[in-house]
């Protein structure tokens, strides 16, 4: 094993006063080694990515180095000012950002910016700059170089977006590249192409790698060492293969255990129940007009969409983003109005229904929304979000007060929440209060639509284990919305794959993971990370 | 199926809950530590008070003219005296009386004119940018056609034509600042219709109305204080100028602008005429903006945790 090039020793920041606790990174000491990859693990808020902005020196200014040293060609980087921090960025040190959209310049082509890496280190002749930028487009597999520099990022794919951030990164030809959650904000199959052209490019250039990521399956794939981090501090670290397979530390194998497994556990069919939830048909097209005189650009979101759904039955509706399944489930629910196609609710035809019928019968399909943060009133307290729906059905306030306390009960959540604004929970717990609004007007379908998307994976494995449970017990059908298909082989009875606006393939989850049909599920399939890591639950 | 206890899952180790506090009570909180809000609410309070309080307080009747004793200096001057103590104008009047009277017509037209063109502002804002598409078009078009008018040229032919008093200021101003109230309510609104609560909201099968007034009115309401404290000083200012002009509050009500108009021929020779009246404007001014400021700061990035 090669001289580590990077030696983080005792790392403590200290954060601001009055936050949750005394330091984001408490005593973390991690090597990089040329030609490896680090894979730095942890739910949100465990200090990950502070880690990363530590060794690019790019830390928020309400955090201060309290100690510790960041070794790096002889120099302690902790100590760099401004100055020398500019020459090292870029030419020794290069990042990767989450959100490629944002990370690149929108009004700039990316050839240009892909050629301000060499000039804003005065290298190179502008002539050079450009056949480099050329060559590194090639290297990073954009198709057609020469005209994909001239393009705009707004014009490129997430994936392509994602691939002109690496060049940037590698123009120089850094020794270490530090990537936060570089992946995260792609769909499957294209994560799946980023994360080989990262693995290619650091063995063919011997680059060290800090890879920051929450997702263990991205670990399982791509990992040489693992950095496990809890609150800050360094719970377990070792070789990718160790960690994974034989985990030491109790809360890595928690975290380990709440992985969703890509092996769905086996269900009974459900063919018997009363069917809760039947579109046929359905269709909905967009048109956006550019400017005053342009010509109309047509996109059929969802086109002839149409499945049964029996009670207690969950129906996973699977897809990568634009296949159409947000639009489908907000048809379902009629937030969005159909071109055509039926909705019925057992007899009941949804989508005939004017409006003042629409609002009485609404009750009968609820939905359980993605974002925690943006789905609760911040201004109205727990209980009048969860009673106010039944009470504009004409429900006696007091008694939709009492029924919320004891849903918050039914959902795991304290009776003192009720008195709470929003502001003052988790992520999971929110969405417990969103699950409680939900059920707050009996439906007879739950609509889950990417419900535990935003949730660490502990958390996930929670209110998935809640949600089951409540179709359990009350005997509700749930049509439940996911990108990832391993939290759809947990909880699905049957899972329909969209694609493009259409359900290509739809099965029981059971046989769709044993025997994929269309082509298009076999690729999604074969692009879950970690697919040969079956998690140790 | 692995059979579950009873119980539903709880919440591990995350049943523990932080105080609870109400938005406006972390604002209160906030507030207390915020320089500029806690200057702004001093001045505002102080002179509302005064407003409140002014026949007590007053030394003198603001009307009472007395021709021996005109244009006496304020106490500081070497001519002044304690009796007046900021003097007395060319009528003989006690002038601080006048200024502590003066008070309340700022104030009076400053919240009423906020008041008026709040509610056209709001609710024009509101309609167009939680409905969109055609209100959105119409009520833009409204907007951009009031922007379009110059509004002390507007204010001073609409005086002129009905003829200056308290009640026509007031309306005129009224009808005639509720352009910023549009547009930023219309772009808030906006705003909060596009978060998922709203639609949380519309699946429950709320009505329009519930959902404006549940979901969005209190979301956006930070932004309505804000809008209000500008039209507040906004139309304080504009009456000032109007009175000066001669075309707002008539004589002898006392308002600060016609204070300064009636004290202009004196300013070279008898400077505190104008000064005094001129600081009080300009205190009150500032105070309502420091405490608007104050509002938007305190209240702005809504605390998630």
């Amino acid at each position: 094993m090669s001289e580590p090039v990077v030696q983080i020793r005792n790392l403590t920041l200290a954060l601001p006063a009055g936050a949750d606790r005394p330091h984001a990174v408490e005593d973390l000491s991690l090597d990089l080694v040329p030609g490896k990859i680090l894979c730095v693990v942890g739910e949100s808020g465990s200090g990950k990515s502070m880690s990363a902005y530590a060794l690019t020196g790019l830390l928020p200014r309400a955090l201060r180095i309290a100690g510790g040293e960041i070794r790096f060609e002889g120099r302690d980087l902790l100590r760099l000012d401004e100055r020398a921090w500019r020459e090292l960025r870029g030419r020794r040190i290069a990042m990767i950002f989450q959100e490629p959209m944002t990370a690149l310049n929108p009004v700039m082509r990316i050839g240009d910016q892909i050629a301000e890496m060499f000039e804003a280190h005065d290298l190179l002749t502008q002539k050079e700059r450009r056949e480099r930028a050329v060559a590194l487009a090639r290297e990073v597999g954009l198709p057609t170089p020469e005209q994909i520099v001239r393009s705009y990022p707004h014009q490129l794919s997430g994936g392509q977006r994602q691939r002109a951030m690496i060049a940037m990164a590698l123009a120089l030809e850094p020794a270490i590249l530090v990537a936060d959650e570089p992946t995260t904000a792609l769909d499957v199959t294209t994560q799946a192409q980023i994360l080989k052209l990262i693995r290619d490019l650091q063995q063919r250039r011997n680059m060290a790698v800090l890879f920051i990521t929450h997702d263990f399956g991205v670990v399982a794939d791509i990992a040489d060492h693992v950095a496990v981090l809890q609150r800050g501090r360094l719970v377990e670290s070792g070789p990718a293969e160790a960690v994974l397979r034989s985990p030491q530390a109790a809360y890595t194998r928690a975290l380990l255990a709440a992985v969703p497994s890509l092996t769905p556990p086996p269900r009974e069919p459900i063919t018997a129940a009363p069917v809760a939830l039947s579109v046929a048909n359905l269709a909905k097209t967009y048109a956006t007009r550019t400017g005053l005189f342009g010509k109309p650009r047509v996109v059929a979101a969802v086109r002839e969409v149409g499945f049964d759904l029996r009670r207690g039955e969950t129906l996973g509706l699977v897809g990568e983003s634009g296949s159409g399944k947000s639009t489908t489930a907000r048809l379902a629910i009629r937030l969005i109005e159909p071109d055509r196609g039926t909705v019925r609710l057992g007899s009941l035809d949804f989508t005939a229904l004017g409006p003042t019928s629409l609002r009485d019968e609404r009750r009968r399909i609820q939905m359980i929304f993605q974002d925690p943060f943006a789905s609760l009133n911040p201004r109205r307290t727990v209980e009048q979000i969860i009673a106010g729906g039944p009470i504009a059905h004409g429900t006696p306030a007091r008694q939709a007060r009492a029924r919320a306390r004891e849903l918050l009960d039914l959902v795991g959540l304290p009776p003192s929440a009720a008195e709470r604004y929003p502001n003052a929970f988790s992520g999971g717990q929110r969405q417990r209060i969103g699950i409680a609004r939900a059920l707050a007007m009996e439906p007879d379908v739950l609509v889950a639509d990417e419900a535990v998307s935003a949730l660490d994976v502990s958390v996930q494995a929670q209110v998935l284990a809640l949600l089951e449970d409540l179709k359990q017990r009350l005997g509700i059908a749930m049509l439940f919305i996911t990108h990832d298909l391993r939290v759809a082989a947990t909880i699905c009875d049957r899972i329909a794959v969209m694609h493009r606006g259409e359900i290509v393939e739809m099965n029981r989850t059971e046989a769709l993971f044993r025997a994929p049909e269309h082509p298009y599920t076999r690729s999604l399939l074969a692009a879950v990370p970690g697919a040969l890591f079956a998690g140790t639950a | 199926m692995t059979p579950r206890p009873a119980t539903l899952t709880p919440a591990p180790a995350e049943v523990a809950l932080p105080p609870a506090r109400s938005p406006a009570a972390i604002a209160l909180r906030r507030g207390l530590s915020h320089g500029g809000f806690l200057i702004g609410a001093a001045i505002v309070g102080f002179i509302v008070l005064a407003a409140l309080a002014a026949p007590l307080i007053a030394p003198h009747d603001p009307y009472a003219q007395d021709v021996s004793r005109r244009l006496i200096p304020p106490v500081w001057h070497a001519k002044g005296g304690v009796a007046h103590l900021l003097g007395t104008d060319k009528l003989g009047r006690d002038y601080l009386s006048r200024l502590i009277y003066g008070s309340q017509i700022s104030l009076l037209i400053g919240l009423s004119a906020a008041l008026i063109s709040g509610i056209i502002g709001t609710t024009l804002g509101v309609l167009a940018g939680y409905y969109g598409g055609r209100v959105d078009a119409v009520v833009s078009y409204v907007v951009t056609t009031r922007l379009a008018m110059p509004v002390v040229l507007v204010a001073l032919a609409m005086a002129s034509l009905v003829g200056g008093s308290l009640k026509v200021v007031v309306l005129v101003l009224g009808f005639l600042l509720w352009d910023r109230f549009a547009v930023v309510t219309r772009a808030a609104t906006r705003q909060v219709r596009a978060q998922d609560f709203v639609a949380a909201a519309r699946a429950a099968g709320f009505g329009p109305v519930r959902i404006l007034a549940q979901e969005i009115l209190p979301n956006i309401l930070n932004a309505l204080i804000v809008v209000a404290t500008l039209e507040m000083a906004h139309a304080i200012l504009l009456e000032a100028a109007l009175s000066f002009l001669g075309l707002g509050v008539q004589p002898p009500l006392p308002s600060w602008g016609l204070m300064i108009a009636e004290g202009k021929q004196y300013m070279f020779f008898q400077p505190w005429v104008i000064t005094i009246p001129g600081v009080a404007l300009l205190v009150l001014v500032l105070g309502i903006n420091l405490l608007g400021d104050g509002v938007r700061d305190i209240t702005a990035p809504e605390g998630r945790h």
